[in-house]
């Protein structure tokens, strides 16, 4: 069996961010992943904001990694070829009771070292026209940017694998056990050994924490509910927009996204179990109404779809990021809640060079390249671009999904690089096919059915998502 | 660039009835782009019989339907291709496609019919609350799957919503031994024919639930469970009226909507419909550009998407020759009890018969319906009985319209 340096478990932004930080030196690293695609669980349903760190309480971790995440953007998006866009947010006041607060959050901006403007009335309607009549003024984080939440784990994850990294899906961690100068992982399939384990499983951390010594620290997941607009005309908002941040975290925010989508969200309420992401019609009505309130025209008639995702919530409110008390060879990356995506990459640096550099001696590897191989993403590129692309291979020429237009090439593309898509979802988080506003109901049969040619499989073996998720149940009789 | 005379964007059942028309009205230089891999758009997976009985006094299935069209298609020597996606349409008439052996191209065009058929209203849409999981699907994906690749995507099914394709959907999966539980509707009524009603539930003994709809679904990776409710006449449900059922899908037909995303993104004016609002040349708001069929608005009967197609092709054939002379234009509104009304405005000359084609909001019967302008009724017809799941033609002939002047409005009046 082969001993691991470090063994990471959970393959959300966090593991991938840590398993890419440490690919790039002479260690042998394992990822674990429960789900059978990296990324699916928190990191697939979030506000996909890279916040500007304005907002956390000075001097937590919070708001040191999330400003030192948030400069690390522009490089992690071009290395790791991930749309990002600095797009800023704006957070309103709609009295002068809560003018007076945006002056305080701005003192605390300026404690936590980042830009921000106050906007009076009207240079808040000059960046935003749509904004309620009853804003006042706004405070202005112009670092603020949006990402492709999806691709960015997946990328980061490709990126640490073809680097050396081994990545191991549908693995469940059931016991960790410590014998003198190694661990035993035990998963739902085989055992791991490893030197060093970090615990970066998300909503289960506190879970896995419990395998090495009893801990004094809890997950309350906390869902929050949203809605997604189809593209819609550019301009209902240009910045990320927020409520005034609340105990209950930042508010209900309208957001452009990557994809020229805009969306809406997110409720915040505390629940019970886990894996419940069902999302309800009154939790959705009560988000719709905070969200008029700030723009009143946002176009409901355009929503494709709503979502929810669940956040690892803390009771302390900070991240935790520390070695078991009893074991500095077992790392907890835990409570790592909103700005989580903003800090992840900050979170990998502050994790290896405050822990993984005392244990090992890391040298770097000659051969390490920060870079994932281009993607091709048609709608990106000029038409002499993309018919040379055709000309090389035609089957960028034929369009599978024509809501969001992603060519055959592109899903093909995506099958042949080192963490490929199992399911019809991992596509669609891919490559934006079923992303539109027949939400798949045209290509997700194609899609299908080229996934099962692919693996060499039946189509009734082809899952939607997780487990149990298949989405044809028999073959009709044949003549 | 490349130069062509007609683009047609979609050769379904509209596209192809509007080549062969243009064709027949003396314009030779015709391309139809496909996306698929065959001509004829959704009637290739609508294998069920009923199609043709107004075009050809005969009972045909959607590929055969289809099949007569594209013959002739096909005999006139109409250029098409197929695998070939429109990615972008101009105000000045450039289509650029895609496919796979010419790449991307641009095409300018004298005129354009866009005949791109509708899509089906998702889960998202009508943001269903519960587990978003596997075996939630829409009744057109789901006959995709069945009819054209031969798998059944679910076993215990329950059908949320009574348009046509559901009610097709739950006759042949139960067919292929699929057990169909119920059709819940939210709606007083149904909203598929009366015909698809009695031959698709009613011969089955599949209950239809109206005033109910889906509280929420269940289920870890694949639905096990949907629970129904009634609910009030403000659609809101109503406490202790629910009811579950143990399933594996919810199959949805909730609804169909023009697509026409390339026409929103020239900025053409939308109608209610969410299709293009047109004259009754069946023109959108940029000249030229003519819209026919589900794009337009949804039918319920492909014999009448063919004659539309036809419309839109001899209106294009006589716009790139130029006989086209725009002196009036008069707006058309839906009054008392009608949904919409199809043309929105009268352009041209009215020196010929007019179609108007409407939708009522809610059945309704015994009426009489009124074309009125400046308050004076110049055109009424009785009808005994009209519901929202057919649509309702009614010719008006150009010696009534010759003296209207103003505003025209089609409205119920209860007799």
């Amino acid at each position: 069996m082969c001993m691991y340096d470090v063994l990471i478990i959970g393959a959300g932004v966090v593991g991938a961010m840590v398993a890419r930080k440490l690919s790039r030196y002479s260690l042998s690293v394992a990822l674990l992943e429960k789900e059978n695609d990296v990324g699916n669980v928190t990191s697939n349903a979030n506000s996909a904001i890279i916040h500007s760190g304005y907002d956390p309480v000075p001097g937590t971790l919070k708001a040191k990694l999330n400003v030192e995440g948030n400069k690390m953007f522009d490089l992690i998006s071009e290395e790791l070829d991930v749309h990002f866009k600095r797009i800023g947010s704006m957070t309103l006041a709609t009295s002068e009771e809560q003018l007076k607060t945006l002056k305080e959050l701005q003192t605390r901006a300026i404690a936590n070292g980042v830009e921000t403007r106050l906007l009076d009335k009207e240079e808040t309607r000059k960046l935003e026209p749509n904004v309620s009549n009853e804003v006042v003024g706004a405070l202005l984080a112009p670092t603020a940017g949006i990402i492709d939440p999806f691709n960015l784990v997946v990328h980061a994850v490709e990126n640490a694998v073809d680097n050396g990294v081994k990545l191991f899906l549908e693995q469940e961690v059931k016991d960790i056990k410590y014998l003198s100068d190694h661990f035993e992982v035990r998963t739902n399939k085989e055992v791991f050994i490893a030197k060093v384990v970090i615990n970066c499983a998300g909503l289960y951390s506190d879970e896995i924490a419990k395998m090495i010594e009893p801990i004094d620290w809890k997950i309350n997941p906390r869902k929050g509910e949203y809605f997604v607009l189809d593209h819609y005309k550019l301009g209902l908002v240009n910045h990320t927009i927020f409520p005034l941040p609340s105990e209950k975290g930042k508010g209900v925010l309208v957001s452009l996204t990557n994809s020229n989508n805009y969306i809406v969200g997110p409720s915040s309420e505390f629940d019970e179990d886990k894996d419940d992401v069902a999302t309800d019609s009154e939790t959705l009505a009560n988000v719709r109404r905070q969200a008029v309130d700030m723009i009143p025209s946002i176009p409901f008639n355009q929503v494709i779809r709503v979502f929810s995702g669940m956040r690892a919530t803390l009771s302390t409110h900070d991240f935790i990021i520390e070695p078991a008390k009893s074991n500095k060879y077992f790392i907890n990356v835990a409570g790592i809640e909103s700005p989580g995506l903003a800090s992840s990459p900050a979170i990998a640096e502050y994790v290896v060079n405050n822990y993984v550099s005392k244990l090992f001696n890391l040298e770097e590897k000659k051969n390490y390249n920060p870079r994932v191989k281009k993607y091709h993403v048609l709608n990106d590129i000029s038409k002499e671009e993309r018919n040379r692309l055709i000309k090389s291979n035609p089957e960028y020429g034929k369009i599978i999904c024509s809501c969001e237009k992603v060519s055959l090439g592109e899903i093909k593309d995506l099958l042949s690089r080192s963490v490929p898509p199992k399911t019809v979802k991992g596509v669609k988080r891919r490559c934006r096919a079923g992303f539109g506003k027949c939400q798949g109901g045209f290509c997700s049969p194609m899609v299908t059915m080229i996934l099962a040619k692919h693996y060499g499989v039946s189509p009734l073996d082809i899952k939607w998502d997780k487990d149990n998720s298949n989405i044809l149940l028999e073959e009709v009789k044949k003549l | 660039m490349i130069k062509r005379d007609l683009v047609i964007i979609g050769g379904g059942s509209a596209g192809m009835a509007a080549a062969i028309e243009a064709k027949k009205n003396g314009i030779d230089d015709i391309l139809i782009l496909e996306k698929d891999s065959v001509l004829g758009g959704i009637l290739n997976q609508c294998i069920h019989n009923g199609f043709g009985l107004t075009e050809f006094k005969e009972e045909l299935t959607g590929p055969e339907y289809l099949s007569r069209f594209a013959d002739q298609v096909k005999e006139l020597g109409i250029e098409y291709k197929l695998d070939s996606l429109v990615l972008n349409i101009s105000k000045e008439k450039v289509v650029t496609y895609s496919n796979a052996t010419d790449g991307v191209v641009d095409i300018e065009a004298k005129a354009i019919v866009f005949a791109t058929g509708c899509y089906e209203r998702s889960p998202g849409a009508i943001q269903l609350s519960g587990d978003r999981v596997a075996g939630i699907i829409t009744a057109g994906t789901a006959q995709k799957y069945l009819n054209i690749h031969g798998y059944l995507a679910g076993k215990r099914i329950v059908i949320l919503g009574s348009g046509d394709i559901g009610l097709i959907m739950a006759r042949r999966m139960t067919l292929e031994g699929a057990k169909v539980l119920c059709v819940s509707e939210l709606m007083p009524y149904s909203n598929g024919l009366n015909r698809n009603i009695a031959q698709c539930l009613n011969d089955y003994n599949i209950p239809l639930y109206l005033s109910r709809s889906v509280l929420r679904v269940e289920g870890k990776g694949r639905v096990e469970k949907v629970v129904l409710a009634a609910v009030d006449d403000k659609m809101k449900f109503i406490p202790g009226t629910e009811m579950e059922f143990e399933c594996d899908t919810l199959l949805l037909s909730v609804g169909l909507i023009p697509y026409v995303s390339l026409l929103e993104n020239i900025d053409v004016n939308i109608s209610s419909t969410k299709g293009a609002m047109v004259n009754d040349q069946l023109e959108t708001s940029i000249p030229g550009i003519f819209a026919c069929g589900n794009c337009l608005h949804v039918h319920d009967v492909v014999d009448f998407v063919t004659e539309e197609g036809r419309e839109a092709g001899r209106a294009a054939a006589r716009y790139i020759k130029g006989e086209v002379s725009k002196k009036v234009k008069i707006k058309v509104s839906p009054g008392n009890g009608v949904g919409y009304v199809i043309p929105q405005f009268i352009e041209t000359d009215l020196d010929h018969d007019v179609t108007f084609k409407f939708r009522v909001r809610k059945p309704i019967k015994n009426v009489f319906v009124n074309f009125s302008s400046e308050e004076t009724i110049f055109h009424k017809v009785v009808k005994p009985v009209l519901i929202p799941s057919e649509m309702v033609m009614i010719k008006v002939s150009k010696d009534k319209l010759a003296n209207v002047k103003g505003e025209i409005t089609v409205s119920l009046e209860e007799r």
